[in-house]
């Protein structure tokens, strides 16, 4: 009734070629951005951005990541750990020597030394397909951990072999340390968010993306045709990778504020990001927003519902966290390999023809 | 001959038992991999699960007891008894086969005909659901498995070897439990080159792994071969989980050995069963010689990493591994 094209008449190329077509997916989005920037953060306090909002806006930043990588251009990862890990270590270098210059920077920065990180890791890629390159990965997740282990410079030599973010404002308003209010803190993630999912969609819709999804469907065909997977393969690490190393210097200079490298971004890490993607769709911006909203979701309902509703051990709850979490793995993939995104297309489809499906 | 050389030569030896102990997790992941084309990530928690599953029935624990005493309020833990090693071993293997049977049915019917990433994903769905399970069966604290094998440093040949080298070299020091551990792999690939090569079902496997279409049309059921080949795999997993629980307790860190398989798979390729064990030994020389040579110079621990990267660069050269299948491409 109210989703569809039908009426919705294009009459300029620019208005042809928006990023949601539809007026109703149009009015959606400005709705969701009005209430996540608008409403939100008079509303949140210190529980609800700790545990919820931040893990999930972080997280997110991650997933797009990655599901650049593996949906769309086709190369599985499971070195995302580590590319956090870079980012989170570029981002602490960068506070550390530069203390006057605004965290906006500093992040960004942190997103592009990934980015040249994750080239040299996927490079190769060229030779290197399916398992094997998925195996060769988790090379990039073991060495750059224990790199940031051993070498005292990347911590600048402290005692504990942790790195702990010093205090740094964003026009006079405290974002990192535990003085940041809740609300700077979500807004300073959020403004990422946005930015790395509207380049996402963008980039993904346009000349790049078609190349790295011609590469993920069919690599000798994509060569045959006239893309050179040399590029677009390396660009997609880049690009990739400059996500996650966004991701994960908010992880460590927002979220967590301190971080031990081998806890935080092992390869427990790598797999959880895979997780959001797979669940909430490979090949989706959308899918990578319901992925990491499920699993940052999922543990504290447990929690909520097993250890203070009906009162478990607490490590009982940890376990069936588990159990639960490869279940429903397990069953997304046999009810619909395609994810939330999939289920979303198809309530879509039917917002489309209702009330008359016929 | 120098001391040097010596040592050298002991760390080499000790690199290739724990070669050997790689590749008996390798070993698992090759047979399923050949015959249903599923790279399963879920034979580490596979093996961490037999050797729980093991310790539980030696021990008389009962399953689930932690959950049964949060809901009834009870206070069960024993059954009271011992089950000899054997017996336990034999019904840990009846486990393992219920296992197979139950991850066919429930998981893997469902998913014939997608795509391997789809596959290989839900195998980590079910290394993560495994996992749950058998802290939730069995407990989740550290337990110790004694079935019997020897542990320790091996006198004999210790003493053996002290005058070889100088006053200030004691001869090698080679676990004894290694030198069981080689014995039994090399048993059991014998008996899986045996039962692949000189029985029905082996010929059956193998003509499944060859190509499924062609199987199925003179009359193999897919089915009963998958299962029985995650029951193999279940038993690998058994025996690796035996020899790793007895080296180190069985603990969670167990199921963490998969990730050590993996670049020995991609060293031999993931579809041979020789390749698993040259692999194998490769990586497990290669990386006790590299932190005994290099290691101190970088601040140690480089056995975390070193494997993966010695496998990621030989790949570059050499895509399929040292004996896989040449992968061949086509539009």
């Amino acid at each position: 009734m109210f989703y569809r094209e039908a009426g919705d008449f294009k009459t300029s190329y620019q208005q042809d070629n928006q990023t949601f077509p539809i007026r109703f997916d149009r009015y959606r989005y400005y709705i969701v951005l009005a209430v996540a920037f608008g409403i939100i953060p008079f509303l949140i306090n210190d529980y609800w951005a700790n545990a919820i909002m931040l893990p999930f806006l972080i997280y997110a930043i991650a997933a797009i990541g990655l599901n650049i990588l593996t949906g769309y251009c086709g190369q599985v990862s499971l070195g995302t750990g580590g590319f956090m890990a870079v980012g989170a270590y570029a981002c602490y270098k960068l506070m550390t020597a530069f203390p006057e210059v605004s965290m906006f920077v500093h992040v960004l920065l942190a997103g592009g030394i990934t980015a040249i990180v994750g080239v040299l890791f996927g490079l190769p890629s060229l030779r290197i397909k399916g398992f094997y390159l998925a195996v060769a990965t988790l090379a990039a997740q073991f060495f750059l951990v224990w790199l940031f282990n051993r070498v005292p410079w990347f911590y600048n030599y402290s005692a504990s072999g942790q790195i702990n973010a010093p205090e740094r404002d964003v026009f006079g308003i405290i974002i990192t340390g535990p003085n940041a209010p809740a609300w700077a803190t979500y807004l300073f993630c959020l403004i990422f968010l946005t930015l790395c999912a509207v380049i996402a969609r963008n980039l993904t819709r346009g000349t790049v993306g078609r190349k790295w999804m011609a590469i993920r469907d069919m690599d000798i065909a994509a060569e045959i045709i006239g893309v050179n997977p040399l590029k677009a393969k390396l660009t997609a690490f880049a690009v990739s990778s400059f996500f996650i190393g966004v991701s994960g210097a908010l992880f460590f200079a927002i979220y967590l504020g301190a971080v031990e490298v081998g806890e935080v971004f092992g390869i427990t890490k790598s797999f959880l990001v895979l997780f959001m993607v797979i669940i909430g769709g490979l090949g989706s911006i959308f899918g990578s927003f319901a992925g990491a909203a499920f699993l940052v979701l999922l543990p504290v309902v447990l929690k909520v519902v097993g250890a203070d509703m009906l009162g478990w051990p607490t490590d009982i709850v940890a376990h069936l966290q588990l159990v639960i979490v490869g279940a429903l793995i397990i069953v997304f993939l046999i009810l619909e390999p395609h994810g939330l995104a999939q289920l979303w297309r198809v309530a879509k489809e039917k917002l489309r023809l209702w009330p008359f499906p016929h | 001959m120098s001391d040097q050389f010596l040592f050298a030569t002991e760390v080499f030896i000790n690199g290739l038992m724990a070669g050997v102990l790689y590749a008996l997790v390798a070993l698992g992941f090759v047979l399923i991999y050949k015959a249903s084309g599923i790279f399963n990530y879920a034979q580490g928690v596979m093996a961490l699960f037999a050797a729980m599953t093991l310790v539980g029935i030696m021990e008389g624990q009962v399953p689930f007891s932690h959950i049964i005493n949060a809901i009834f309020g009870t206070e069960v833990h024993h059954f009271g008894w011992h089950v000899p090693a054997l017996l336990a071993i034999l019904l840990t293997v009846g486990v393992m086969v219920v296992f197979a049977w139950l991850v066919q049915r429930v998981v893997m019917r469902h998913l014939v005909g997608q795509e391997p990433i789809i596959l290989f994903m839900a195998t980590i769905g079910l290394a993560y659901f495994l996992e749950g399970f058998s802290d939730l069966m069995w407990g989740s604290e550290i337990k110790t498995l004694d079935i019997g094998l020897p542990q320790g440093g091996s006198f004999l040949i210790e003493d053996m070897t002290a005058g070889l080298g100088s006053d200030n070299f004691y001869g090698f020091f080679i676990d004894n439990l290694d030198i069981v551990a080689t014995g039994i792999a090399v048993l059991l690939v014998m008996a899986l080159v045996a039962f692949s090569q000189y029985t029905k079902q082996g010929r059956a496997m193998r003509a499944v792994a060859d190509d499924h279409q062609a199987a199925l049309s003179v009359g193999i059921s897919l089915n009963f071969i998958w299962v029985m080949v995650w029951s193999v795999a279940g038993f690998v997993a058994l025996v690796a989980g035996i020899v790793w629980g007895t080296k180190s307790g069985v603990q969670f860190s167990l199921s963490l050995i998969a990730l050590k398989a993996l670049p020995v798979l991609m060293l031999g390729g993931f579809t041979s069963i020789p390749g698993a064990i040259v692999g194998g030994l490769i990586i497990g020389v290669g990386e006790k010689l590299f932190e005994f040579a290099i290691g101190p110079m970088v601040g140690g621990a480089t056995e975390n990493w070193f494997a993966y990267v010695l496998a990621l660069l030989f790949l570059v050269f050499r895509p399929q591994g040292l004996f896989g299948d040449k992968i061949i491409e086509r539009v």
